[in-house]
């Protein structure tokens, strides 16, 4: 009964999996950003629709729908964050003249396309985030099914925007063995799922090579302010730990270093929190080692200089 | 199905031997470091999902991923700095995955103890003959990794059988950190030879602390620091252990490490803190105290106390 147990399939040197190599951050080639900057500051913006009748199995992202259905406090509190979060989050970063990249739900081309007027407006790079926070990619979906969700996807916010869309993250973070190939099929040249290291680096898939970015979980607001219930302030701390951190250890091995930051419109969007982003970058901002850049610049940067890495990651499919 | 473990005598706070730590330190402190690998897709039917999510649970899979690839190392430059050694509880599988990690633990002079083979096999519900199978392959692939002498042993992912206890000293295992009933050192009785259990901790753990209940870092630096306070003070009279378990990729975050670098700056500020190893402190209460406090319990029963 329990002799699969006791078998090891993939008992060897490296990983279990054939998507990436093993390697530790502190040993990896150095990186230089533009100007010497030891800090690439990414501002990821998620906006999405949670839609009532959102299905909860196989996977209930982070932040999707829990009271049970029809959940209208919990729709409305998202949907706070699309009429005024969002806004007040531009607010902020205009003034310091920032850009971020938006994660955006394909469906919000349709039901906020203020929205996506405003990002076009201020050049703000856009990431497709799936249709919406009720179409979650699972091992259990379909190939084909899969395949059609992410070029919809990317399509609708192309076309409702004039932009190339180049970055993928998908809602909740959750993928199918599939999802990576399908974005290098349809010629996604990043992805920002996967939660294993402060840098981007080279995944391998059937079609091709994809860059994976470091799009911050631990410290997003999502997990601080909701899953672990922290007060502004203990949050405002953990981002700046976790900067001076990096800021040191870009120092330390002579190599860049990336501060991701998520803020989401329906969290960090409300009036007794935004301050706190406003703190924060005030003093990332103060040092004079922070590049800051959208996503996908980040990663044409991070390629460039590692074309080894790349043709290596080509040459193994 | 059993009531009580049956496993150890009680002994209360208030009655029991003197422990004396070499040079008549107050406490001993260990560190451990849980180096774990997590497969993306571990055989099913081992009683409860090993992921929350269907296969691939990339997030959850790449959070424990990154303890492997950043963590970690973030963790041994901390103890290195603070002249702190480790003892590891070591998915043996790490040895064949990642021998990069396992090198520089044996660098560090860290002792290597089993925690199982994957973190994603569990014992429940194992016969006695394959709960061996895991031992001894686990003892004997970090012993070929690193020369050492597997005497520790942690299950996987806090996994158990009834019996699991007897089956350790077969190995040449001589402690085990599976239960968590006091604060010293306690004599585990098993079928054949001897065993003892050493203090570990899930109330002051990294994972339970900020992994479940989501506390900033400083309040698990406050946490431990509250606890071997106590324990220091407590250990003028009667010997103490302090266990700070970790976890890389929990501990090992860039937003929480400066914690762990606050906590052993307070813990080497004192004297009288023997910095030891899980290793050195059964060897030492063998040596010193198990015989002691075997006679002392069959005295207590004997006298019907």
């Amino acid at each position: 009964m329990t002799i699969d147990r006791l078998t090891y399939r993939h008992r060897r040197r490296g990983l279990d999996h054939d998507w990436f190599i093993h390697e530790s951050t502190f040993k990896r080639p150095a990186i230089a950003w533009p100007g010497h900057k030891r800090i690439a500051l990414w501002i990821t913006v998620p906006i999405e629709f949670f839609p009532l009748d959102a299905p909860t199995l196989p996977v209930r992202p982070l932040g999707g729908l829990d009271r049970g259905y029809p959940d209208f406090w919990g729709y409305s509190n998202r949907d706070y964050g699309a009429r005024i979060g969002v806004y007040r989050i531009m607010r902020v970063l205009d003034a310091l003249g920032l850009r971020a990249t938006a994660a955006v739900n394909a469906v919000v081309a349709t039901h906020y396309p203020r929205i996506i007027q405003e990002i076009v407006r201020r050049n703000w790079e856009i990431v497709a985030n799936g249709i919406d926070m009720g179409h979650v990619h699972h091992g259990k979906l379909e190939l084909e099914k899969e395949r059609e969700l992410i070029q919809r996807a990317r399509d609708t916010l192309s076309k409702s925007s004039g932009k190339r869309i180049a970055g993928w993250h998908s809602p909740g973070h959750s993928e199918s063995t599939n999802t990576l190939a399908l974005l290098a099929e349809n010629a996604f040249e990043y992805v920002a799922d996967w939660a294993n290291d402060d840098l981007p680096y080279m995944m391998k898939t059937a079609a091709g090579p994809l860059c994976a970015m470091p799009l911050t979980h631990e410290w997003s607001d999502r997990v601080l302010l909701l899953q672990h219930n922290l007060t502004i302030e203990d949050y405002e701390a953990q981002v700046l730990h976790a900067f001076y951190r990096l800021c040191a250890e870009a120092e330390r091995y002579e190599s860049g270093r990336i501060l991701s930051l998520s803020i989401s419109p329906w969290i960090t969007g409300y009036p007794h929190r935004i301050s706190a982003l406003e703190r924060i970058l005030a003093k990332v901002l103060d040092t004079e080692s922070v590049w800051h850049e959208t996503g996908l610049e980040i990663v044409q940067v991070f390629k460039n200089q590692t074309p080894a890495a790349e043709k290596q990651a080509a040459a193994t499919t | 199905m059993l009531t009580e473990p049956g496993r150890y005598d009680y002994l209360p706070l208030i009655d029991r031997p003197i422990i004396r730590w070499p040079e008549n330190a107050r406490v001993a402190f260990w560190v451990a470091p849980n180096i774990e690998f997590y497969e993306i897709d571990p055989p099913d039917g081992q009683g409860r999902p090993l992921w929350p999510r269907p296969y691939p649970d990339v997030l959850n899979y790449s959070l424990r991923d990154y303890g492997n690839r950043a963590g970690v190392w973030r963790v041994m430059e901390a103890l290195e700095r603070f002249g702190v050694r480790a003892s590891v509880s070591l998915n043996a599988a790490i040895c064949d995955h990642m021998p990069d990690i396992v090198d520089e633990c044996i660098r560090l002079k860290w002792e290597l103890f089993s925690h199982g083979v994957y973190n994603t096999r569990l014992i429940a519900g194992m016969s006695e003959d394959e709960v061996r199978h895991m031992i001894g392959d686990s003892v004997a692939t970090i012993k070929r990794h690193s020369g050492q002498d597997v005497v520790g042993w942690l299950a996987p992912a806090l996994s158990a059988t009834e019996t699991f206890f007897d089956l350790l000293p077969e190995f040449g295992i001589k402690y085990t950190i599976d239960m968590v009933p006091d604060d010293q050192p306690i004599p585990i009785k098993v079928r054949q030879g001897r065993l003892i259990s050493i203090p570990y901790s899930t109330e002051i753990n990294d994972i339970r602390v900020m992994g479940v209940r989501g506390y900033p870092a400083d309040k698990w630096a406050a946490m431990i620091k509250a606890c071997f306070d106590q324990l220091y003070r407590e250990g003028a009279d009667n010997g103490m252990v302090v266990c700070m378990p970790l976890h890389p990729f929990v501990i090992g975050q860039p937003h929480r490490i400066a914690a762990l670098h606050d906590v052993l700056r307070h813990v080497t500020s004192h004297s009288g803190v023997w910095l030891t190893t899980a290793r050195e402190i059964a060897d030492w209460y063998y040596q010193h105290h198990y015989d002691e406090v075997v006679r002392f319990q069959a005295a207590a029963k004997a006298s019907g106390a």
